[in-house]
C-alpha cells in the first residue's frame, strides 16, 4: 500500500520522484498572483498520496529547516537545495524554514515586481549490483558513485536520476526572465505564462530535454482537492514533435503536473540510463 | 456501538446457495494507471433511509505492519461515518485482505446472526470502494427481505467498481 521508509528516503535523496510506485512530491505556494507592496508567500513542500494534503512526509530541502531528531524522513540526507530566482535573475533565500511531521514550510519575500521561479533540482545515481552473490543497492551523488560502487561489479545497473520541481509566483505584471531554461534535464518552457491561467482556457507549454524538444512524452495533470471528490480527474496529454502540449483547464484551482523521460543520455561517464522528471504546481484562476 | 451482523462468509468455492442465502458478487475492474493499488472495499446493509443495519465485509491492507493499513479506512467515507469509525480493526469474520482485479464472491449464510432476525422489509446492499492515489465509488442495490424468487439484482460502477450482483435464495 505504500513505499517503505527506506525507499522513500531514497526517492528523496536521489530525486527519483514519481516512478510507478511513488508518492507525489510537491510545493504549494500560498498564492501565485499578488498585488501591492511588502509581499510574501509561504510555501508548503510535502510528499503525499493525495493532492494537496499533508499526510505522509515533509519534502526535505537542504536550505529549509532542521529535521527534528528521529523524525520520519530524517534519514534521507539533506535533500537538494532550493533555488529561488527573482524577476531580475538574482537569487533569493527562503526564510523561516521549518520541517514538520508532514510538511516543510518556508517564506519568500517578493521585493521585486514580476515572476519568481522556485526550483528544486536534484540529481544522483541509483545503482544495483551483486557483491559475492548478494544483491546490493546504492544511491548517492554522481561524485561518489565511481568511488563507492565497484565499476566491474556483476550485474551493475546504474541509473542517473535528474528531477526538477517548480512553482511560479508573480507580483504585479508577469515577466519572462525567470522562465528561461538551463538546457539540462527535463524542463518546462512556457508558451502561456504559468501565472496567467484561467478556467475554461487553454495553456500551452513546451517540454525540453537538455534544451531540445521532448517529443512524445506523457504529461499528467491532476487537480488538487482530491479529498472532496470521487474521481482523480487526471488529464493525460502527450507532447508533439516540437515538445508542445496544451492543457484545457476544466476549472479553477491548484493543479499538479508531472512528466518523465527515460533515455540513455546520462551526462555521467559509465552510466547509460537516465530518468529525468519534471513536476510543477499551477494555479488556475476562475474566469 | 451498533451490533455487527455475525455472518459466516465463504469464498468463491461456496457451496450451492441455500434457502436464505445472500450471494454477492463484486467485480474489481482492471485499471490502466501508472500507480495501481488494490481498492479498499466495504460491503454493508442499510435501510432505504440509509440508516446502517450491518456489515458484511471490509477488505483492506491487513498485512501492513503496525496496523498501518487502517490509515486509509476513512477514505471509504460513507462506511466510515456509518460504521467504520466505531470499530477497532481488524475484526474477525469481517475484515480481510484487499482483492485483485476480477470477480469476487461472498456468500452470506444467515445462521443465527441478526440477518435471520432481520425484520421483513426494504433494504439495500451497499458497496463502497476507495483506491489509494485513485478514486472512490459507491453502489447501492435495493432488495426485499425475505427474498423473493427472481433474477440477480445488479448495479454497475463506472470507475472503481465493475458489476456488483446480489442473488437471494428464497
Amino acid at each position: 500500500m505504500k513505499l517503505s521508509r527506506k525507499w522513500l528516503a531514497l526517492a528523496l535523496v536521489v530525486g527519483m520522484p514519481l516512478s510507478a510506485q511513488a508518492h507525489r512530491l510537491w510545493m504549494l505556494p500560498s498564492a501565485t498572483i499578488l498585488s501591492g507592496d511588502n509581499l510574501w508567500v509561504t510555501v508548503d513542500a510535502a510528499v503525499s498520496n493525495d493532492l494537496f494534503y499533508f499526510e505522509h512526509m515533509p519534502l526535505r530541502i537542504a536550505n529549509v529547516g532542521t529535521p527534528p531528531a528521529g523524525a520520519p524522513g530524517g534519514r534521507g540526507g539533506e535533500g537538494a537545495k532550493l533555488s529561488i530566482t527573482a524577476p531580475d535573475g538574482s537569487a533569493v533565500e527562503p526564510q523561516n524554514g521549518a520541517i514538520g511531521r508532514y510538511r516543510s514550510t518556508f517564506d519568500v519575500q517578493l521585493k521585486q515586481k514580476g515572476t519568481y521561479k522556485l526550483a528544486l533540482v536534484n540529481d544522483g545515481v541509483i545503482a544495483s549490483y551483486k557483491d559475492g552473490g548478494q544483491q546490493k543497492r546504492w544511491r548517492g551523488s554522481v561524485e561518489n558513485f565511481a568511488k563507492a560502487v565497484p565499476q566491474n561489479a556483476e550485474g551493475l545497473n546504474a541509473t542517473y536520476n535528474q528531477s526538477r520541481l517548480e512553482p511560479f509566483v508573480t507580483s504585479g505584471n508577469p515577466s519572462t526572465e525567470t522562465l528561461k531554461t538551463t538546457g539540462s534535464g527535463l524542463e518546462l518552457s512556457p508558451v502561456t505564462h504559468p501565472n496567467d491561467l484561467m478556467a475554461g482556457s487553454d495553456a500551452t507549454f513546451r517540454l525540453l530535454i537538455d534544451g531540445k524538444p521532448a517529443q512524445n512524452v506523457k504529461v499528467t495533470v491532476i487537480p488538487g482537492g482530491k479529498r472532496y471528490r470521487d474521481k482523480l480527474g487526471e488529464i493525460t496529454l502527450t507532447t508533439d514533435a516540437d515538445g508542445k502540449f496544451t492543457v484545457k483547464w476544466p476549472e479553477a484551482g491548484m493543479y499538479w503536473m508531472e512528466a518523465a523521460v527515460r533515455d540513455d543520455k546520462a551526462p555521467v561517464k559509465d552510466i547509460k540510463q537516465r530518468r529525468a522528471t519534471y513536476v510543477a504546481t499551477f494555479e488556475v484562476m476562475p474566469q | 456501538m451498533r451490533p455487527l451482523l455475525t455472518l459466516t462468509m465463504s469464498g468463491a468455492m461456496a457451496a450451492p446457495a441455500m434457502a436464505g442465502d445472500m450471494k454477492i458478487s463484486v467485480e474489481i475492474p482492471r485499471l490502466n494507471v501508472a500507480e495501481y493499488h488494490r481498492p479498499y472495499v466495504a460491503i454493508w446493509v442499510e435501510k432505504p433511509d440509509q440508516s446502517f443495519v450491518g456489515n458484511i465485509a471490509v477488505w483492506y491492507d491487513v498485512k501492513l505492519k503496525d496496523n498501518e493499513g487502517t490509515k486509509w479506512l476513512k477514505d471509504m467515507r460513507q462506511w466510515w461515518r456509518k460504521s467504520g469509525r466505531e470499530l477497532s480493526m481488524p475484526v474477525d469474520g469481517l475484515s480481510s485482505a484487499t482483492r485483485a482485479p476480477g470477480e469476487h464472491q461472498i456468500t452470506v449464510t444467515p445462521g443465527k446472526g441478526p440477518l435471520k432476525d432481520l425484520p421483513a422489509g426494504e433494504y439495500q446492499l451497499v458497496v463502497e470502494a476507495a483506491r489509494e492515489v485513485g478514486g472512490r465509488e459507491l453502489l447501492r442495490i435495493p432488495f426485499q427481505w425475505p427474498a423473493k424468487a427472481g433474477e440477480p439484482l445488479k448495479a454497475k460502477g463506472e470507475h472503481e467498481l465493475g458489476v456488483v450482483a446480489l442473488e437471494l435464495k428464497p
